[in-house]
C-alpha cells in the first residue's frame, strides 16, 4: 500500500514535501504500525505516538484531509495512496511533529481546574449520579488536538479564541456541580473572540477520536451566560 | 559553546501521577521545582490505568485500611515490606479524598459517594468474602486522575520541561545526586539541570517485552540511570503479566471486566478459573490467572483457529452497565479486536504489564544503595512510581494497587524532599558531567552499522521467549547468555540520521540501552531466584521456598551480580502477617 508522507527537516528543507513509501499492509494494521515501518526504511521520518490505543493524544496528524489519530486509524479504511500530513495552521517543527503551544496556552486560559470556596468535607464531596452524568462526554478529553486544529476560527485567531478543546473543558467545569466558579469562568469568556468566534461549523464534533461534542459544549456555555444574564 | 545550566531546589523526573503528585507537595511554598518530562505531561502512561485506585472506604461494602493491608500482603506472596504496605494503606484513604477534592470526576454511588468495585484479591476480614475496594472512574480512572493532577500543577505554577529527555544524573565522588543531563527534544540541545533533590518518577519498563500493555514511551529510563549509578535495582524477577491483554496485540483489558461479572472461558466454553481458585475465581491474584490462561492454552484448550488464547465473556452484562461502566473497553475490543463486547467476548491473553520490582527505596521514597553489609540513603535522591520498590507490591501486584503506589509515594517524596530546601547545591562535578555528555555523544558516531530497531526488536523477543509466564533453568540460562551477546552488540549500533531537530531515533537509541539494562536486570534476578513466589513461576522449583528466599533480590549494573537483603516483615503498629499458604 502507498503512503505519501510530508517531510520537512528546518536544517535542510524551505518546505515540506510529500515522499512516497511502500508498505506492506498486514491484516489489523494501524496507520501507526505503517508509520513505524515508514520508519524502520527511514530513520529519519518523525512523528510523535505512545499508547498505541488512543488514550494518550500523542499521535493526532492529518489523514486523507482529515485530522485523526494514527493509532486507531485501520489503514484498510483509507483510500489509497494515503496522505499523511501534519496538523493544518500549526509551525512545523519537523515532519509530522507540529509546535502545539499555542493550543496548550488556550487550555491553560481557562483556568481547567476545580475550583472551590467553601471548606473541604473530611471525605467526599457528595455528587448525584445525575449530576457526575454531566461530565461524561466531556472529560474523556485526551488534549489530541484534532478539534482545535481542524476549526476554522482557530486558524485565524489562535491568540484570541480558545477553540474547541479549550472550551469543552471550560464547560467540562462549569458543569461540574461541585465547582464554584461559575461567575468568573463565565466573565472570563466574555468578549467578542474568546468564545464568541466559534460559528458552528463543527468540524470539531467530525473529527474527535473520542466521539465528543465541543460545539455542543460551546453551545451550553452560550445558554448559560443568556441565563445567569452575564 | 558551553553547556547551557539552569539550578532549582527540587527536580522531578517524569510527570506521571507520581511526579506530578509529588510536584503538587512543593506548591505555595518557597522552593523551584522543575518537573521533566520527555513527553507532554497528560501524555504520561498513567494516563492508560482503566479500572481504579484501591481505597477502604467502605462505600459499597464494610472495609477497613487492616483488611486492605492483609490482602496486599497476601497478594505479594509475602515479600512485601509490611511497614510500607501498612503506610500505604492507611494513606490510600485520605489520598483518595484528596485526588476527588482536586477534581476528579470520580463514577458515584446512589448516595453521591465515590463508586467503588470488585477487583481481584480483595477480600473483607483477612481472606474471607469478596471486598469491593477500587475507585473508578468508569474505566478511564488513570486518565481522571493524570488530567486533574496536571490541572492541579498548572494552578500551582509548577515549571514544566515539556519535552526533555533525561540522559543520566549527575553524581559527584561522595555518591550525592546533583541533578541530571537533560536533552531538550525540538532543539537537540542538552541542559544541566542543577537540583538539592531528584525525584526519579519516570515508570516502567514494559517495551523490554515483545508484547506488552505499555506505551512506546515505557523503556525503564530512570530505572536505568539508577542503575549506572550505582544503585540497584530490586526485585526484578517479580514481573506482572497481566491475564487480560488483547491476543496478539497486548492492550490491556482491565481486571474491571471481571470485577463487573465477567469470566474467562476455554475453547469448551467451560469457565475454567473454577478449576484453579475454587472460592475467587475469576478475580484470584493476576499472577494466578495469568499462569491458569498459559496452562490452558498450553494443553490445547485455547480458542481461535490456532487455539492461542481464551475468550473473556461480558455480554450477559447488558448493553447499559457496559456503556457505563466499561465504555473504553467496548471501544478498545471493536477497534483492536473487530469484536464488540456487548455481543461477543473477548479474545485475550497475558500481556507484560508491570514490574513490581525498581529502585529500593523506603517509604519516604529515598533511594537506597547497599554499603557494605547494610545500606545507606543515596543523598539527594528519591523514587517512587512504578520505577521505585518500596516494596509494596513484593511478588505479585494487587489491581489497584498501582494508581495507589503512585499517588502515596510521590507525595511521601515531595514532602520528604522539603528538608533539603533550606541547604545549599553542592558543588558540580565536572567529571561526572562530562560523562553523562560521553553517553549522549556517542550517538554521534558515524558509519554502517546495526539499527536501533534490528536490535531492539531481538532483544524485546528474547525476553519474551526466555523470562515470560513460566521459566526453567534451561531456558533462562540460554535466555540470559543471548541477552548479554545482544547486548554486546549495542556498540555496533550506528545512527543513520545525525540531524538535530526533533531526531526521535536519536532518542530511541537512548532508550534502547536503558530497555537493555531494564530486561538484563529482569532476566539475570529471575535466573538466580529458584522458587516460585507471585509472578516468579518456576516449573523446576514449583514451591515457594521462605527458609532460602524470603528475601528481596538486589542486581547490580557492575558484573550483573546480585544480591540479597531481608524482607521487612513488622509493620509500624499492627502484628505482622506471617507467611501463609496462598490460597484463592
Amino acid at each position: 500500500m502507498k503512503f505519501a508522507v510530508s517531510r520537512f527537516n528546518p536544517d535542510t528543507d524551505s518546505k515540506p514535501h510529500m515522499q512516497t513509501f511502500e508498505v506492506a499492509v498486514e491484516r489489523g494494521m494501524m496507520l501507526r504500525d505503517a508509520l513505524l515501518e515508514i520508519q524502520r526504511q527511514d530513520e529519519s521520518f518523525a512523528f510523535r505516538h505512545s499508547c498505541g490505543e488512543g488514550v494518550c493524544g500523542s499521535d493526532g496528524m492529518n489523514v486523507n484531509g482529515t485530522n485523526r489519530l494514527a493509532c486507531i486509524t485501520a489503514v484498510s479504511d483509507l483510500k489509497e495512496p494515503v496522505e499523511v500530513r501534519p496538523f493544518p495552521g500549526r509551525p512545523i517543527i519537523r515532519d509530522l511533529v507540529v509546535d502545539m503551544s499555542q493550543f496548550y496556552q488556550q487550555y491553560k486560559a481557562v483556568e481547567p481546574w476545580l475550583v472551590r470556596e467553601d471548606p473541604m468535607p473530611e471525605q467526599e464531596i457528595l455528587q448525584s449520579p445525575a449530576d457526575r452524568d454531566k461530565l461524561d462526554g466531556l472529560y474523556e478529553c485526551i488534549l489530541c488536538g484534532c478539534c482545535s486544529t481542524a476549526c476554522p476560527s482557530f486558524w485565524w485567531n489562535p491568540d484570541k479564541f480558545h477553540g474547541p478543546q479549550a472550551l469543552l473543558t471550560a464547560w467540562r467545569f462549569l458543569a461540574d456541580s461541585r465547582d464554584q466558579a461559575t461567575e468568573h469562568r463565565l466573565n472570563e469568556l466574555e468578549g467578542p473572540y474568546k468564545l464568541f468566534r466559534c460559528h458552528t461549523i463543527m468540524n470539531c464534533v467530525e473529527v474527535c477520536p473520542k466521539g465528543l461534542n465541543p460545539t455542543q459544549a460551546i453551545g451550553h456555555i452560550k445558554h448559560l451566560m443568556l441565563r445567569q444574564g452575564v | 559553546m558551553g553547556l547551557a545550566k539552569r539550578r532549582f531546589d527540587a527536580l522531578i523526573i517524569g510527570a506521571g501521577g507520581a511526579g506530578l503528585n509529588a510536584a503538587i507537595q512543593l506548591a505555595g511554598r518557597e522552593a523551584r521545582v522543575a518537573v521533566v518530562s520527555k513527553v507532554f505531561p497528560t501524555r504520561s502512561h498513567t494516563v492508560a490505568a482503566q479500572g481504579g485506585v484501591n481505597a477502604a472506604l467502605a462505600n459499597v461494602l464494610p472495609d477497613n485500611w487492616h483488611w486492605h493491608m492483609f490482602d496486599t500482603v497476601k497478594g505479594s506472596d509475602y515479600l512485601g515490606d509490611q511497614d510500607a504496605i501498612e503506610y500505604m494503606c492507611r494513606e490510600a484513604i485520605p489520598t483518595v479524598y484528596e485526588l476527588e477534592h482536586n477534581g476528579v470526576p470520580f463514577s458515584r454511588l446512589d448516595n453521591g459517594k465515590i463508586y467503588q468495585r470488585a477487583f481481584g484479591g480483595q477480600s473483607q476480614n483477612f481472606g474471607g468474602a469478596q471486598a469491593a475496594r477500587t475507585c473508578a472512574a468508569a474505566d478511564r480512572t488513570g486518565h481522571a486522575i493524570l488530567h486533574t493532577l496536571y490541572q492541579q500543577n498548572l494552578r500551582a505554577r509548577t515549571h514544566f520541561f515539556d519535552e526533555y529527555f533525561a540522559i543520566d544524573l549527575i553524581r559527584d565522588d561522595d555518591g550525592a545526586i546533583l541533578g541530571a543531563l537533560v536533552l531538550e527534544i525540538e532543539t537537540g540541545e542538552p541542559l544541566l539541570i542543577e537540583a538539592k533533590a531528584t525525584v526519579l518518577a519516570t515508570g516502567g519498563c514494559g517495551q523490554a517485552f515483545r508484547t506488552t500493555s505499555n506505551a512506546h514511551i515505557n523503556t525503564g529510563d530512570g530505572m536505568a540511570m539508577a542503575l549506572r549509578a550505582g544503585v540497584p535495582l530490586m526485585d526484578m524477577e517479580f514481573y506482572q503479566f497481566h491475564p487480560t491483554g488483547i491476543a496478539g496485540k497486548g492492550m490491556l483489558i482491565t481486571e474491571g471486566v471481571r470485577g463487573e461479572g465477567g469470566y474467562l472461558v476455554n475453547k469448551d466454553g467451560e469457565r475454567f478459573m473454577e478449576r484453579y481458585a475454587p472460592n475467587a475465581k475469576d478475580l484470584a491474584s493476576r499472577d494466578v490467572v495469568s499462569r491458569a490462561i498459559v496452562t490452558e492454552v498450553k494443553e490445547g484448550r485455547g480458542c481461535g483457529p490456532n487455539g492461542e488464547h481464551v475468550l473473556l465473556k461480558l455480554d450477559h452484562l447488558g448493553e447499559e452497565i457496559i456503556n457505563k461502566r466499561l465504555p473504553g473497553i467496548r471501544e478498545t475490543g471493536k477497534i483492536f479486536a473487530g469484536v464488540d463486547a456487548v455481543r461477543e467476548p473477548l479474545p485475550v491473553f497475558p500481556t507484560a504489564h508491570y514490574a513490581m520490582g525498581g529502585i529500593p527505596t523506603d517509604r519516604f521514597g529515598r533511594v537506597l544503595a547497599p554499603i557494605g553489609t547494610g545500606e545507606e540513603v543515596v543523598p539527594g535522591l528519591y523514587a517512587a512510581g512504578e520505577c521505585a520498590c518500596v516494596s509494596v507490591h513484593g511478588a505479585n501486584r494487587l489491581g489497584g494497587n498501582s494508581l495507589l503506589d503512585i499517588l502515596v509515594f510521590g507525595r511521601a517524596a515531595g514532602l520528604d524532599l522539603m528538608q533539603h530546601m533550606e541547604s545549599n547545591h553542592r558543588p558540580m562535578s565536572e567529571a561526572a558531567v562530562d560523562k553523562a555528555m560521553s553517553r549522549l555523544e556517542r550517538w554521534d558516531r558515524k558509519g554502517d552499522g546495526i539499527s536501533v530497531r534490528e536490535l531492539r526488536d531481538e532483544f524485546r523477543k528474547c525476553m519474551e521467549d526466555h523470562a515470560g509466564v513460566f521459566r526453567t533453568e534451561e531456558i533462562m540460562d540460554e535466555g540470559v547468555a543471548r541477552l548479554k551477546a545482544l547486548r554486546d552488540q549495542l556498540d555496533d549500533v550506528r545512527l543513520q540520521d545525525h540531524s538535530r531537530v526533533f531526531n526521535t531515533a536519536r532518542i530511541e537509541a537512548l532508550e534502547l540501552e536503558n530497555i537493555m539494562a531494564c530486561g538484563m536486570a529482569i532476566a539475570v534476578s529471575a535466573l538466580h531466584r529458584r522458587e516460585s513466589r507471585g509472578a516468579h513461576s518456576r516449573p523446576d522449583y514449583p514451591s515457594r521456598d521462605d527458609a532460602n528466599w524470603m528475601k528481596h533480590s538486589l542486581y547490580l549494573l557492575d558484573g550483573d551480580r546480585a544480591e540479597y537483603k531481608p524482607v521487612q516483615t513488622r509493620p509500624l503498629s499492627v502484628e505482622t502477617f506471617p507467611p501463609k499458604e496462598r490460597v484463592y
